[in-house]
Protein backbone atom coordinates (compact mmCIF):
# COMPACT_ATOMS: atom_id res chain seq x y z
CA UNK A 1 0.00 0.00 0.00
CA UNK A 2 0.92 3.49 -0.99
CA UNK A 3 1.27 6.59 1.18
CA UNK A 4 2.07 9.87 0.49
CA UNK A 5 3.12 11.25 3.89
CA UNK A 6 2.83 15.10 3.65
CA UNK A 7 5.14 17.51 5.60
CA UNK A 8 3.90 20.64 7.38
CA UNK A 9 5.84 23.06 8.86
CA UNK A 10 6.06 27.02 9.95
CA UNK A 11 7.98 28.97 7.34
CA UNK A 12 11.64 30.09 8.45
CA UNK A 13 11.56 27.69 11.34
CA UNK A 14 14.73 26.52 10.13
CA UNK A 15 16.17 29.67 10.57
CA UNK A 16 15.78 30.03 14.30
CA UNK A 17 17.89 26.93 15.01
CA UNK A 18 21.34 26.87 16.04
CA UNK A 19 24.05 25.58 12.85
CA UNK A 20 24.46 22.42 15.06
CA UNK A 21 20.60 21.68 15.62
CA UNK A 22 20.09 22.37 11.59
CA UNK A 23 22.91 20.11 10.92
CA UNK A 24 21.49 17.36 13.23
CA UNK A 25 17.85 17.56 11.62
CA UNK A 26 19.03 17.29 8.22
CA UNK A 27 21.43 14.27 9.40
CA UNK A 28 18.16 12.53 10.64
CA UNK A 29 16.34 13.26 7.31
CA UNK A 30 19.08 11.94 5.78
CA UNK A 31 19.20 8.68 8.19
CA UNK A 32 15.22 8.33 7.26
CA UNK A 33 15.83 8.58 3.49
CA UNK A 34 18.35 5.89 3.56
CA UNK A 35 16.72 3.27 5.78
CA UNK A 36 13.19 3.66 3.43
CA UNK A 37 15.99 3.22 0.67
CA UNK A 38 17.73 0.06 1.80
CA UNK A 39 14.42 -1.35 3.05
CA UNK A 40 12.74 -0.89 -0.37
CA UNK A 41 9.84 1.16 0.59
CA UNK A 42 10.64 4.61 -1.00
CA UNK A 43 8.90 5.66 -3.81
CA UNK A 44 9.77 9.15 -3.91
CA UNK A 45 9.64 12.59 -2.62
CA UNK A 46 10.10 15.87 -3.18
CA UNK A 47 10.85 19.57 -1.41
CA UNK A 48 8.67 22.59 -1.96
CA UNK A 49 10.45 26.08 -2.25
CA UNK A 50 9.86 28.40 0.35
CA UNK A 51 5.94 29.96 0.00
CA UNK A 52 6.86 33.55 -0.93
CA UNK A 53 7.44 31.86 -4.19
CA UNK A 54 3.91 30.76 -4.57
CA UNK A 55 1.40 31.52 -7.31
CA UNK A 56 -2.01 30.43 -6.57
CA UNK A 57 -4.64 30.47 -9.96
CA UNK A 58 -8.09 31.06 -9.00
CA UNK A 59 -10.95 31.89 -11.24
CA UNK A 60 -11.84 35.45 -11.42
CA UNK A 61 -14.69 37.04 -13.41
CA UNK A 62 -14.88 33.26 -15.25
CA UNK A 63 -11.46 33.13 -15.95
CA UNK A 64 -8.39 31.81 -14.77
CA UNK A 65 -6.33 34.43 -12.76
CA UNK A 66 -2.43 34.05 -11.12
CA UNK A 67 -1.94 35.95 -7.99
CA UNK A 68 1.68 36.08 -5.99
CA UNK A 69 1.22 34.29 -2.82
CA UNK A 70 -0.47 30.79 -1.43
CA UNK A 71 -4.00 30.21 -1.79
CA UNK A 72 -4.25 30.19 2.10
CA UNK A 73 -2.30 31.96 4.58
CA UNK A 74 -1.71 30.04 7.60
CA UNK A 75 1.04 29.64 10.10
CA UNK A 76 2.18 25.86 8.79
CA UNK A 77 2.28 25.57 4.94
CA UNK A 78 2.53 22.09 2.93
CA UNK A 79 6.06 21.81 2.91
CA UNK A 80 6.94 18.36 1.50
CA UNK A 81 6.52 15.28 0.87
CA UNK A 82 7.87 11.41 0.91
CA UNK A 83 6.02 8.52 -0.59
CA UNK A 84 6.42 5.13 0.21
CA UNK A 85 5.30 1.78 -0.49
CA UNK A 86 4.68 -0.29 2.91
CA UNK A 87 3.13 -3.18 4.81
CA UNK A 88 0.95 -1.50 6.87
CA UNK A 89 -0.82 1.45 7.35
CA UNK A 90 1.30 1.80 10.72
CA UNK A 91 4.17 1.72 9.15
CA UNK A 92 3.78 4.57 7.27
CA UNK A 93 2.62 6.47 10.52
CA UNK A 94 6.15 5.44 12.41
CA UNK A 95 8.01 6.75 9.25
CA UNK A 96 6.06 9.80 9.78
CA UNK A 97 6.19 10.23 13.68
CA UNK A 98 10.22 10.04 13.32
CA UNK A 99 10.17 12.66 10.51
CA UNK A 100 11.95 15.68 12.52
CA UNK A 101 9.55 18.60 11.81
CA UNK A 102 7.12 17.01 14.02
CA UNK A 103 9.08 18.19 17.11
CA UNK A 104 9.81 21.43 15.91
CA UNK A 105 5.71 22.46 15.97
CA UNK A 106 5.05 21.22 12.62
CA UNK A 107 2.70 18.09 11.47
CA UNK A 108 2.76 15.14 9.40
CA UNK A 109 -0.33 13.87 7.13
CA UNK A 110 -0.26 10.17 6.99
CA UNK A 111 -2.77 9.57 3.33
CA UNK A 112 -3.48 6.57 1.25
CA UNK A 113 -2.53 6.99 -2.27
CA UNK A 114 -5.28 6.14 -5.13
CA UNK A 115 -4.38 3.37 -7.45
CA UNK A 116 -5.99 2.57 -10.57
CA UNK A 117 -6.90 -0.91 -9.91
CA UNK A 118 -10.41 -1.41 -8.70
CA UNK A 119 -12.19 -4.92 -7.83
CA UNK A 120 -15.66 -4.95 -9.70
CA UNK A 121 -18.52 -5.37 -6.65
CA UNK B 1 20.03 -17.53 -36.95
CA UNK B 2 16.68 -17.18 -36.06
CA UNK B 3 14.91 -14.03 -34.54
CA UNK B 4 15.02 -13.68 -30.78
CA UNK B 5 13.29 -15.18 -28.60
CA UNK B 6 9.86 -14.69 -27.04
CA UNK B 7 10.00 -12.86 -23.55
CA UNK B 8 7.91 -16.04 -22.02
CA UNK B 9 10.74 -18.36 -23.71
CA UNK B 10 13.54 -16.52 -21.44
CA UNK B 11 12.03 -16.32 -18.70
CA UNK B 12 10.93 -20.23 -18.93
CA UNK B 13 14.96 -20.82 -19.08
CA UNK B 14 15.08 -18.81 -15.63
CA UNK B 15 14.16 -21.10 -13.13
CA UNK B 16 15.70 -24.08 -14.77
CA UNK B 17 19.21 -22.09 -15.01
CA UNK B 18 19.31 -20.77 -11.48
CA UNK B 19 18.20 -24.19 -9.69
CA UNK B 20 21.37 -25.76 -11.86
CA UNK B 21 23.62 -23.15 -10.22
CA UNK B 22 22.19 -23.38 -6.92
CA UNK B 23 22.12 -26.97 -6.30
CA UNK B 24 25.67 -26.91 -7.62
CA UNK B 25 26.50 -23.83 -5.49
CA UNK B 26 24.49 -23.61 -2.89
CA UNK B 27 24.54 -19.38 -2.47
CA UNK B 28 21.37 -18.80 -4.00
CA UNK B 29 21.70 -15.06 -3.62
CA UNK B 30 25.07 -14.58 -5.54
CA UNK B 31 23.46 -17.27 -8.08
CA UNK B 32 20.00 -15.19 -8.40
CA UNK B 33 21.85 -12.34 -9.06
CA UNK B 34 24.51 -14.36 -11.53
CA UNK B 35 20.97 -15.44 -13.94
CA UNK B 36 19.52 -12.36 -14.06
CA UNK B 37 22.63 -10.89 -15.97
CA UNK B 38 22.95 -13.85 -17.75
CA UNK B 39 19.19 -13.48 -18.67
CA UNK B 40 19.75 -9.27 -19.63
CA UNK B 41 22.98 -10.59 -22.29
CA UNK B 42 20.28 -12.45 -23.13
CA UNK B 43 17.65 -9.98 -24.19
CA UNK B 44 20.77 -7.68 -25.45
CA UNK B 45 22.12 -10.17 -27.81
CA UNK B 46 19.98 -13.05 -28.93
CA UNK B 47 18.51 -10.44 -31.31
CA UNK B 48 21.22 -9.62 -32.47
CA UNK B 49 23.40 -11.99 -32.77
CA UNK B 50 20.54 -15.12 -33.24
CA UNK B 51 19.43 -17.15 -30.62
CA UNK B 52 22.15 -19.77 -29.60
CA UNK B 53 21.28 -23.93 -30.47
CA UNK B 54 21.02 -24.77 -26.83
CA UNK B 55 19.81 -21.53 -25.44
CA UNK B 56 20.12 -23.12 -21.81
CA UNK B 57 23.14 -24.07 -21.91
CA UNK B 58 24.54 -20.48 -22.97
CA UNK B 59 22.65 -18.66 -20.08
CA UNK B 60 24.10 -21.60 -17.86
CA UNK B 61 27.72 -20.84 -19.48
CA UNK B 62 27.13 -17.17 -18.90
CA UNK B 63 25.59 -17.19 -15.31
CA UNK B 64 28.47 -19.64 -14.48
CA UNK B 65 30.85 -17.24 -15.77
CA UNK B 66 29.34 -14.27 -13.92
CA UNK B 67 29.30 -16.17 -10.82
CA UNK B 68 33.15 -16.87 -11.06
CA UNK B 69 33.73 -13.21 -11.96
CA UNK B 70 31.99 -11.97 -8.80
CA UNK B 71 33.80 -15.05 -6.94
CA UNK B 72 36.94 -13.84 -8.13
CA UNK B 73 36.91 -9.95 -7.25
CA UNK B 74 35.98 -11.29 -3.88
CA UNK B 75 38.62 -13.44 -3.50
CA UNK B 76 41.42 -10.85 -5.03
CA UNK B 77 40.21 -8.51 -2.10
CA UNK B 78 41.29 -11.53 0.31
CA UNK B 79 44.03 -12.66 -1.91
CA UNK B 80 42.46 -16.40 -2.44
CA UNK B 81 42.93 -16.90 -6.49
CA UNK B 82 43.93 -20.34 -6.35
CA UNK B 83 41.78 -21.33 -4.43
CA UNK B 84 38.79 -19.82 -6.09
CA UNK B 85 40.20 -21.01 -9.47
CA UNK B 86 39.29 -24.72 -8.58
CA UNK B 87 36.10 -23.73 -6.70
CA UNK B 88 34.74 -22.28 -10.01
CA UNK B 89 35.99 -25.77 -11.70
CA UNK B 90 34.08 -27.44 -9.50
CA UNK B 91 30.67 -25.34 -9.42
CA UNK B 92 30.39 -25.01 -13.34
CA UNK B 93 27.57 -27.51 -14.25
CA UNK B 94 28.14 -29.47 -17.35
CA UNK B 95 26.39 -27.51 -19.90
CA UNK B 96 24.98 -30.77 -21.48
CA UNK B 97 23.48 -31.89 -18.08
CA UNK B 98 20.01 -32.64 -17.86
CA UNK B 99 18.39 -30.09 -15.54
CA UNK B 100 16.46 -31.60 -12.70
CA UNK B 101 14.05 -28.96 -14.05
CA UNK B 102 10.66 -30.05 -11.71
CA UNK B 103 12.57 -30.62 -7.89
CA UNK B 104 14.57 -27.32 -9.18
CA UNK B 105 11.84 -24.78 -9.97
CA UNK B 106 9.79 -26.01 -6.55
CA UNK B 107 12.27 -25.57 -4.25
CA UNK B 108 12.69 -22.33 -6.27
CA UNK B 109 9.43 -21.51 -5.07
CA UNK B 110 9.41 -22.53 -1.77
CA UNK B 111 12.75 -20.33 -1.29
CA UNK B 112 11.17 -17.51 -3.11
CA UNK B 113 8.21 -17.27 -0.56
CA UNK B 114 9.80 -18.29 2.61
CA UNK B 115 8.43 -17.18 6.10
CA UNK B 116 11.10 -15.13 6.98
CA UNK B 117 9.98 -13.04 4.15
CA UNK B 118 6.98 -10.26 3.95
CA UNK B 119 4.37 -10.66 1.64
CA UNK B 120 5.31 -8.31 -1.17
CA UNK B 121 9.31 -9.62 -0.81
CA UNK B 122 8.08 -12.88 -1.88
CA UNK B 123 6.06 -12.04 -4.91
CA UNK B 124 9.03 -9.50 -6.21
CA UNK B 125 11.89 -12.57 -5.92
CA UNK B 126 9.22 -15.22 -6.99
CA UNK B 127 8.85 -12.80 -9.90
CA UNK B 128 12.34 -12.79 -10.56
CA UNK B 129 13.91 -15.84 -9.32
CA UNK B 130 10.97 -18.57 -10.57
CA UNK B 131 9.67 -16.14 -13.82
CA UNK B 132 12.67 -14.61 -14.80
CA UNK B 133 11.18 -10.88 -15.36
CA UNK B 134 13.69 -8.42 -15.01
CA UNK B 135 14.15 -6.28 -11.92
CA UNK B 136 12.94 -2.88 -14.22
CA UNK B 137 9.25 -4.95 -14.99
CA UNK B 138 8.76 -5.76 -11.99
CA UNK B 139 9.31 -2.43 -10.36
CA UNK B 140 7.07 -0.98 -13.65
CA UNK B 141 4.20 -3.63 -12.34
CA UNK B 142 4.48 -2.37 -9.01
CA UNK B 143 4.52 1.40 -9.84
CA UNK B 144 7.96 1.78 -7.90
CA UNK B 145 11.17 3.20 -9.20
CA UNK B 146 13.44 0.52 -10.30
CA UNK B 147 15.93 1.16 -7.41
CA UNK B 148 13.06 0.64 -4.50
CA UNK B 149 12.70 -2.90 -6.28
CA UNK B 150 16.11 -4.31 -6.30
CA UNK B 151 16.85 -2.68 -3.18
CA UNK B 152 13.74 -4.83 -2.17
CA UNK B 153 14.51 -7.83 -3.94
CA UNK B 154 18.11 -7.84 -2.23
CA UNK B 155 17.16 -7.62 0.59
CA UNK B 156 14.80 -10.67 0.62
CA UNK B 157 18.01 -12.58 -0.68
CA UNK B 158 19.71 -11.35 2.33
CA UNK B 159 16.85 -12.14 4.70
CA UNK B 160 17.16 -15.96 2.86
CA UNK B 161 20.08 -16.04 3.62
CA UNK B 162 20.40 -15.06 7.31
CA UNK B 163 17.58 -17.32 8.27
CA UNK B 164 19.97 -20.11 7.26
CA UNK B 165 17.69 -21.52 4.29
CA UNK B 166 19.66 -23.70 1.76
CA UNK B 167 18.75 -24.40 -1.75
CA UNK B 168 16.59 -27.39 -0.68
CA UNK B 169 13.16 -28.46 -0.41
CA UNK B 170 11.03 -27.81 3.14
CA UNK B 171 11.37 -30.20 5.60
CA UNK B 172 8.26 -32.51 5.29
CA UNK B 173 6.70 -31.22 8.43
CA UNK B 174 6.28 -27.96 7.30
CA UNK B 175 5.88 -28.79 3.58
CA UNK B 176 2.08 -28.24 3.46
CA UNK B 177 2.56 -24.78 5.28
CA UNK B 178 5.24 -23.72 2.90
CA UNK B 179 2.92 -24.47 0.02
CA UNK B 180 0.25 -22.92 1.11
CA UNK B 181 1.95 -19.42 1.39
CA UNK B 182 3.77 -20.32 -2.38
CA UNK B 183 0.05 -20.17 -3.81
CA UNK B 184 -1.17 -17.38 -1.62
CA UNK B 185 2.18 -15.71 -3.64
CA UNK B 186 0.94 -16.71 -7.12
CA UNK B 187 -2.80 -15.28 -5.68
CA UNK B 188 -1.17 -11.83 -4.48
CA UNK B 189 0.39 -11.62 -7.71
CA UNK B 190 -2.28 -12.46 -9.98
CA UNK B 191 -4.81 -10.07 -8.16
CA UNK B 192 -2.29 -7.70 -8.72
CA UNK B 193 -2.55 -8.07 -12.20
CA UNK B 194 -6.46 -8.71 -12.35
CA UNK B 195 -7.68 -5.74 -10.58
CA UNK B 196 -5.46 -3.05 -13.29
CA UNK B 197 -7.44 -1.83 -15.45
CA UNK B 198 -5.25 -1.67 -18.82
CA UNK B 199 -4.02 1.19 -20.52
CA UNK B 200 -1.45 2.74 -18.42
CA UNK B 201 -1.91 -0.03 -16.35
CA UNK B 202 -0.76 -2.39 -18.81
CA UNK B 203 2.11 -3.65 -17.10
CA UNK B 204 1.19 -4.59 -14.30
CA UNK B 205 -2.38 -6.68 -16.04
CA UNK B 206 0.84 -8.46 -17.52
CA UNK B 207 1.44 -9.98 -13.74
CA UNK B 208 -1.80 -11.95 -14.42
CA UNK B 209 -0.82 -13.88 -17.16
CA UNK B 210 2.81 -14.12 -15.20
CA UNK B 211 0.66 -15.77 -12.94
CA UNK B 212 -1.11 -18.10 -14.50
CA UNK B 213 1.89 -19.46 -16.02
CA UNK B 214 3.67 -20.10 -13.06
CA UNK B 215 0.62 -21.40 -11.47
CA UNK B 216 0.68 -24.13 -14.40
CA UNK B 217 4.12 -25.08 -14.24
CA UNK B 218 3.34 -26.00 -10.52
CA UNK B 219 0.13 -27.59 -11.23
CA UNK B 220 2.50 -29.50 -13.92
CA UNK B 221 5.28 -30.40 -11.04
CA UNK B 222 2.18 -31.30 -8.73
CA UNK B 223 -0.82 -32.14 -10.68
CA UNK B 224 -2.07 -34.60 -7.70
CA UNK B 225 -2.22 -31.52 -4.99
CA UNK B 226 -5.93 -30.45 -4.96
CA UNK B 227 -5.49 -27.14 -3.83
CA UNK B 228 -2.59 -26.13 -6.42
CA UNK B 229 -5.11 -27.65 -9.43
CA UNK B 230 -8.01 -25.33 -7.18
CA UNK B 231 -5.74 -22.22 -7.76
CA UNK B 232 -4.76 -22.54 -11.16
CA UNK B 233 -8.73 -23.46 -12.09
CA UNK B 234 -9.36 -20.36 -9.80
CA UNK B 235 -7.20 -18.02 -11.69
CA UNK B 236 -8.56 -19.58 -15.51
CA UNK B 237 -12.20 -18.75 -14.20
CA UNK B 238 -11.85 -15.37 -12.87
CA UNK B 239 -9.24 -14.34 -15.82
CA UNK B 240 -12.07 -15.39 -18.33
CA UNK B 241 -13.75 -12.32 -17.57
CA UNK B 242 -11.12 -9.75 -17.82
CA UNK B 243 -12.60 -8.14 -20.95
CA UNK B 244 -16.24 -8.11 -19.66
CA UNK B 245 -15.02 -6.16 -16.35
CA UNK B 246 -14.48 -2.70 -17.43
CA UNK B 247 -16.65 -0.58 -19.58
CA UNK B 248 -14.69 1.51 -22.36
CA UNK B 249 -12.80 3.77 -20.40
CA UNK B 250 -12.53 1.77 -17.67
CA UNK B 251 -15.33 2.05 -15.62
CA UNK B 252 -16.48 -1.16 -13.45
CA UNK B 253 -18.93 -3.73 -14.40
CA UNK B 254 -20.23 -5.40 -11.82
CA UNK B 255 -20.68 -9.37 -12.30
CA UNK B 256 -24.49 -9.18 -12.57
CA UNK B 257 -24.33 -6.76 -15.00
CA UNK B 258 -21.34 -8.30 -17.47
CA UNK B 259 -21.90 -8.95 -20.86
CA UNK B 260 -21.69 -12.97 -20.43
CA UNK B 261 -20.30 -13.34 -24.22
CA UNK B 262 -17.60 -11.64 -23.58
CA UNK B 263 -16.25 -13.77 -21.27
CA UNK B 264 -13.48 -16.31 -22.67
CA UNK B 265 -15.32 -19.49 -23.07
CA UNK B 266 -11.39 -21.41 -23.58
CA UNK B 267 -10.76 -20.43 -20.12
CA UNK B 268 -13.67 -20.98 -18.91
CA UNK B 269 -13.89 -24.63 -20.10
CA UNK B 270 -10.51 -25.26 -18.79
CA UNK B 271 -11.61 -23.70 -15.84
CA UNK B 272 -14.15 -25.74 -15.45
CA UNK B 273 -12.96 -29.42 -15.96
CA UNK B 274 -10.08 -28.63 -14.13
CA UNK B 275 -11.70 -27.96 -10.65
CA UNK B 276 -15.14 -30.30 -11.61
CA UNK B 277 -12.06 -33.28 -11.62
CA UNK B 278 -10.42 -31.83 -8.22
CA UNK B 279 -13.50 -32.01 -6.34
CA UNK B 280 -13.69 -35.63 -7.70
CA UNK B 281 -10.20 -36.81 -5.63
CA UNK B 282 -8.71 -33.93 -3.58
CA UNK B 283 -10.51 -33.31 -0.03
CA UNK B 284 -12.11 -29.62 -0.83
CA UNK B 285 -9.72 -26.63 0.63
CA UNK B 286 -10.49 -22.44 0.09
CA UNK B 287 -8.84 -22.24 -3.54
CA UNK B 288 -10.85 -25.26 -4.74
CA UNK B 289 -14.12 -23.82 -3.08
CA UNK B 290 -13.80 -20.43 -4.54
CA UNK B 291 -12.78 -21.94 -7.72
CA UNK B 292 -16.14 -24.23 -7.44
CA UNK B 293 -18.52 -20.48 -6.81
CA UNK B 294 -16.29 -19.02 -9.90
CA UNK B 295 -17.48 -22.05 -11.87
CA UNK B 296 -21.26 -22.10 -10.83
CA UNK B 297 -21.28 -18.40 -12.27
CA UNK B 298 -19.43 -18.95 -15.14
CA UNK B 299 -22.21 -21.88 -15.86
CA UNK B 300 -25.01 -19.68 -15.41
CA UNK B 301 -25.82 -18.16 -19.02
CA UNK B 302 -27.36 -14.83 -17.35
CA UNK B 303 -26.73 -13.37 -13.93
CA UNK B 304 -30.97 -14.49 -13.26
CA UNK B 305 -30.16 -18.31 -13.62
CA UNK B 306 -27.50 -18.03 -11.14
CA UNK B 307 -27.69 -21.01 -8.77
CA UNK B 308 -26.94 -18.86 -5.52
CA UNK B 309 -28.41 -21.66 -3.11
CA UNK B 310 -25.63 -23.71 -4.40
CA UNK B 311 -23.10 -20.48 -3.99
CA UNK B 312 -24.45 -19.83 -0.64
CA UNK B 313 -23.58 -23.80 0.21
CA UNK B 314 -19.96 -23.49 -1.35
CA UNK B 315 -19.48 -20.15 1.21
CA UNK B 316 -20.78 -21.69 4.31
CA UNK B 317 -18.04 -24.56 3.51
CA UNK B 318 -15.47 -22.20 2.81
CA UNK B 319 -16.41 -19.83 5.89
CA UNK B 320 -16.42 -23.37 8.08
CA UNK B 321 -13.07 -24.03 6.53
CA UNK B 322 -11.40 -20.92 6.70
CA UNK B 323 -13.04 -18.56 8.44
CA UNK B 324 -12.53 -14.81 6.98
CA UNK B 325 -14.46 -11.56 7.19
CA UNK B 326 -14.04 -11.21 3.29
CA UNK B 327 -15.62 -14.32 2.97
CA UNK B 328 -18.19 -13.44 5.94
CA UNK B 329 -18.85 -10.35 3.48
CA UNK B 330 -19.73 -12.36 0.09
CA UNK B 331 -21.47 -15.24 1.99
CA UNK B 332 -23.77 -11.86 3.13
CA UNK B 333 -24.10 -11.23 -0.31
CA UNK B 334 -25.03 -15.15 -1.70
CA UNK B 335 -27.34 -15.30 1.68
CA UNK B 336 -29.35 -12.17 0.60
CA UNK B 337 -29.67 -13.55 -2.49
CA UNK B 338 -31.36 -17.46 -1.70
CA UNK B 339 -33.26 -15.63 1.35
CA UNK B 340 -33.64 -12.04 0.46
CA UNK B 341 -31.89 -8.88 1.93
CA UNK B 342 -32.62 -8.90 5.21
CA UNK B 343 -30.83 -12.15 5.79
CA UNK B 344 -27.91 -10.94 4.51
CA UNK B 345 -27.82 -7.77 6.61
CA UNK B 346 -27.89 -9.74 9.29
CA UNK B 347 -24.46 -12.20 8.74
CA UNK B 348 -22.98 -8.06 8.58
CA UNK B 349 -23.65 -7.10 11.75
CA UNK B 350 -20.68 -8.95 13.29
CA UNK B 351 -18.52 -7.29 10.69
CA UNK B 352 -19.29 -3.96 11.46
CA UNK B 353 -17.71 -4.75 15.32
CA UNK B 354 -15.14 -6.78 13.97
CA UNK B 355 -11.93 -4.13 13.49
CA UNK B 356 -10.32 -6.01 10.57
CA UNK B 357 -13.63 -4.90 9.12
CA UNK B 358 -15.13 -2.19 10.18
CA UNK B 359 -14.17 0.42 8.28
CA UNK B 360 -13.67 -1.65 5.02
CA UNK B 361 -15.03 -0.09 2.28
CA UNK B 362 -16.22 -3.40 0.74
CA UNK B 363 -18.72 -3.88 4.16
CA UNK B 364 -20.18 -0.13 3.61
CA UNK B 365 -20.33 -1.30 -0.45
CA UNK B 366 -22.23 -4.68 0.38
CA UNK B 367 -24.38 -2.78 3.32
CA UNK B 368 -25.00 -0.71 0.42
CA UNK B 369 -25.99 -3.19 -2.18
CA UNK B 370 -28.35 -5.24 0.35
CA UNK B 371 -29.77 -2.05 1.71
CA UNK B 372 -30.50 -0.81 -1.89
CA UNK B 373 -32.31 -4.71 -2.87
CA UNK B 374 -34.50 -3.87 0.62
CA UNK B 375 -35.58 -0.83 -0.91
CA UNK B 376 -34.40 1.96 1.76
CA UNK B 377 -32.92 4.12 -0.94
CA UNK B 378 -31.67 6.97 1.32
CA UNK B 379 -29.74 3.91 4.02
CA UNK B 380 -28.37 2.65 0.45
CA UNK B 381 -26.97 6.07 -0.86
CA UNK B 382 -25.95 6.98 2.48
CA UNK B 383 -23.73 3.72 2.95
CA UNK B 384 -22.53 3.89 -0.91
CA UNK B 385 -21.52 7.43 -0.21
CA UNK B 386 -19.39 6.06 3.09
CA UNK B 387 -17.66 3.19 0.86
CA UNK B 388 -16.77 5.92 -1.65
CA UNK B 389 -14.46 7.65 0.89
CA UNK B 390 -12.91 4.78 2.34
CA UNK B 391 -11.93 3.00 -1.05
CA UNK B 392 -8.33 3.92 -1.99
CA UNK B 393 -9.27 2.56 -5.75
CA UNK B 394 -9.84 5.40 -7.95
CA UNK B 395 -12.53 3.03 -10.29
CA UNK B 396 -14.38 1.44 -7.16
CA UNK B 397 -14.79 5.28 -5.96
CA UNK B 398 -15.82 6.35 -9.25
CA UNK B 399 -18.27 3.37 -9.34
CA UNK B 400 -19.23 4.11 -5.46
CA UNK B 401 -20.12 7.92 -6.21
CA UNK B 402 -22.04 6.77 -9.18
CA UNK B 403 -24.49 4.99 -6.98
CA UNK B 404 -24.63 6.98 -3.97
CA UNK B 405 -25.71 10.06 -7.03
CA UNK B 406 -28.20 7.24 -8.45
CA UNK B 407 -31.60 8.26 -8.17
CA UNK B 408 -30.73 11.78 -6.79
CA UNK B 409 -30.80 13.67 -9.91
Amino acid sequence: MKYMLLIYNRPGFLEELTEDERTALFGEVDAIMRELTESGELVGGQALADPAQTRTVRLRDGLPAVTDGPFLESREVFAGYIAVDCETPERAAEIAARWPDVRFGGAMEVRPIMDDAGTEM
Amino acid sequence: MSTGPSPEDLRALAPRVLGALARRHGQFDACEDAVQEALLAAATQWPAEGVPANSYGWLLTVATRRLTDQWRSESARRDREAAVAAEAERLAPAVDERPADADDTLTLLFLCCHPALTPSSQIALTLRAVGGLTTAEIARAFLVPEATMAQRISRAKQRIKASGARFEPPPPAERDRRLAAVLHALYLVFNEGYTASGGAELHRAELTAEALRLTRDLHRLLPGDGEVTGLLALMLLTDARRAARTAPGGALVPLAEQDRGRWDRAAIDEGLALIADALTWSPPGPYQLQAAIAAVHAEAPDAAATDWPQILALYRLLAHLAPNPMVTLNQAVAAAMVHGPQAGLDLLRPLEEDERTAGHHRLAAVRAHLLERAGDHAAARAAYREAARRTTSLPERRYLEAKASEGTR
